[in-house]
């Protein structure tokens, strides 16, 4: 939090002042950096009011008024919106009288939380840009001199690079015009208008990558109707509210591993009701590489799989991002865990504490899993892999035990006759995301559930992959050949 | 109710003119119409609750508490307990703003009080301006002798 304020001694009487300072919605007529200004709704001095403006370069603002007395001469308001970072942005003016002379004191003072590393530069943007500036119109203003022209003001404020004439924003982001390889996504300029009604701007810091987003890409799963952006996971900092949005405002952290896909772009607008805040100690990093993973990972085993201490659990592609967290979480919770991976990745796993590591491609893991059972085979499987492991996993899991197929990673499926499953009682479930996840109250048992595992240690996380966003491509490759092990995050 | 108000802007920075004032002992060495001073009870002129007695140069005694000081916003609120003037429930600020545009300060001294029916406006205009006013006057001219 910075504090900027700046005060002077006006030489006309209080009242004269507070004339032109009162109307919210004058600015534009005496302030040389806005350009036009309108109260989106009712008179200007209902307390409320927002006043949605342009600067001369063309970037928009909207401020909310938030407190106005004609008795102690004074208002106060908040930015809703705005390209330049000011974040919890609320600034008072405050006028009061000069008895000996006849002046006016004017105060005008804000606080805001600035980037980091970007403080020094806002303060003196806000001090001379908008205070400073303002005081010396107002003071041309009462000496009589003619008002500044718009047209051939110099802006005091700084063109923003964001900004476009239409009040629209540049953004970049990875755009597919058709369904297909990874060689399909590309990086595009694109329009980003102000967020709508309910909406949120969000400024990612770091986008998450997920197989989903492969499904997303080659059309598998029916996310997206190109053109368009894929990405359902990312943390950032909001930066602009839409109408009616409470609980949520300019300057928060956040994370969202949620549809719809637009995740992979410098900003985009969308609903904040399945945002989650973060804390000081989850890293933005941190939060993009892991909620969809480890909020998967505890529906998984807290609502389908409902792993107790003392079950075995096998779990494939142990080294990937989630098969990580599921390790973990499930020797925290007290499981036997029989891990599946490739050659290069044993040692990994079992550095995650996996009681037996299974490399099936130098074995088949469902004989392998029956003998380490005494033929018993898992109580629960997790299985994202899918064609290459289906018809082994049911091999190897246990009578009235739960095989939870929840991706697909080596291809579909496929038709299998459930008849077979009666042979064990097998119970299977396919789980779909959305449906665990897709109100807060689903949601906010994971995020803590899962947030508390980090803090307490019991799930460790790798540092990400990192990419920048523009290549999205390279990840997307990377994830499908399974070059990598742990999560993999656009960076921007 | 009636209410003193004067304020002016005394070019010097708002710490050295604070140093001044805040002396709740210390009328005498600024305001140009105080004889002496002191502080009842031993007790310490930044304490709050403090007593300070002075006497004006015309010969009236004024007994003061004071209610409230603080250093972060340059201010200082006391009442009148016992005073030559007829006014009742008498709470007086006075408190300092610094002035960005030329590091210089802004000074506001106000009184809310209860007088006589008739008197107000006459009362008014004493404090506002033969104490108050005259007191800035008095600072302004020493700071600028300085």
């Amino acid at each position: 939090m910075v504090r900027v304020l700046a005060s002077t001694i006006l030489d006309a009487p209080i009242d004269q002042v507070w004339a032109i300072l009162r109307d919210f919605n004058a600015h534009d007529r005496w302030h040389p950096a806005i350009a036009q200004s309108r109260i989106e709704d009712g008179p200007a001095d209902m307390i409320g009011a927002v006043r949605r403006f342009r600067l001369q370069d063309g970037s928009e603002l909207r401020e909310q008024l938030l407190s106005l007395s004609d008795q102690t001469h004074e208002y106060r308001y908040c930015l809703l919106a705005s390209p330049i970072p000011l974040m919890r942005y609320v600034a008072r003016v405050r006028l009061r009288p000069v008895t000996d002379g006849g002046g006016t004191f004017w105060e005008w003072s804000s606080e805001f939380t600035p980037p980091a590393g970007r403080g020094p530069e806002l303060t003196a943007l806000v001090r001379d840009g908008i205070y400073l500036a303002g005081f010396e119109a107002i003071r041309a203003r009462l000496r009589g001199d003619a008002p500044v022209a718009r047209s051939s003001s110099p802006s005091v404020m700084p063109t923003s690079p964001l900004a476009t004439r239409s009040g629209n924003s540049r953004n970049r982001a990875i755009v597919i015009d058709r369904h297909g390889g990874p060689e399909v996504m590309h990086l595009q300029e694109v329009d980003l208008p102000p967020p709508g009604p309910g909406h949120v701007q969000i400024r990612h810091t770091a986008i998450g990558v997920n197989f989903i987003d492969v499904y997303t890409r080659s059309g598998y799963f029916p996310l997206l109707d190109p053109p368009g952006t894929p990405g359902m996971e990312g943390a950032g900092v909001i930066e602009a509210l839409g109408d009616g949005v409470t609980g949520i405002t300019i300057g928060d952290r956040v994370a969202y591993a949620c549809p719809p896909v637009g995740a992979y772009a410098e900003r985009r607008n969308m609903s904040p009701d399945l945002m989650v805040h973060l804390g000081d100690d989850i890293s933005d990093q941190t939060a993009a590489a892991s909620l969809l993973k480890g909020v998967s990972a505890s529906f998984l085993l807290y609502d389908i799989g409902r792993v107790q201490a003392g079950q075995t659990v096998l779990i494939h592609a142990a080294a990937g991002g989630i098969g990580q967290i599921l390790v973990q979480w499930a020797m925290a919770l007290g499981a036997r865990v029989i891990a599946t991976t490739s050659t290069a990745k044993v040692g990994l796993v079992e550095s995650l504490g996996a009681d037996l590591v299974i490399d099936y491609t130098a074995q088949d893991f469902a004989p392998t899993v029956l003998a380490a059972t005494q033929g018993q085979g898992a109580d629960v499987v997790f299985d994202s892999a899918g064609r290459t492991t289906f018809a082994g996993s049911l091999e190897a899991t246990a009578t009235r035990g739960h095989l939870v197929s929840f991706g697909q990673a080596s291809g579909p499926v496929g038709s299998h006759d459930i008849d077979r499953l009666a042979s064990k009682s097998i119970t299977l479930s396919r789980p779909n995301y959305a449906h665990y996840t897709d109100t807060p109250d689903k949601l906010a048992p994971h995020v803590s559930r899962f947030f508390g595992t980090l803090r307490s240690g019991e799930v460790k996380l790798a540092a990400p992959n990192l990419y920048p966003l523009a290549r999205a491509a390279d990840a997307h490759r990377d994830l499908e050949t399974r070059r990598t092990t742990g999560a993999l995050v656009l960076t921007v | 109710m009636a209410r003193a108000y004067t304020s002016c802007v005394i070019p010097e920075p708002a710490p050295d003119v604070w140093r001044i004032v805040r002396d709740f002992n210390g009328l005498a060495n600024w305001t140009g119409f105080v004889n002496d001073s002191r502080i009842e009870n031993m007790m310490r002129a930044d304490q709050i609750g403090c007593i300070r007695s002075f006497r004006l140069k015309d010969g009236g005694v004024i007994r003061e508490k004071l209610l409230a000081l603080s250093d972060y916003d340059m201010s200082c609120t006391y009442s009148i307990l016992e005073s030559p003037m007829a006014v009742t429930d008498y709470i007086a600020t006075l408190s300092l703003t610094p002035v960005t545009d030329g590091n210089v300060t802004f000074a506001e001294w106000q009184a809310d009080f209860d007088c006589p029916p008739g008197r107000e406006e006459e009362l008014t205009r004493h404090i506002g301006g033969n104490v108050f006013q005259s007191a800035f006057n008095a600072l302004k001219k020493q700071l600028s002798g300085r």
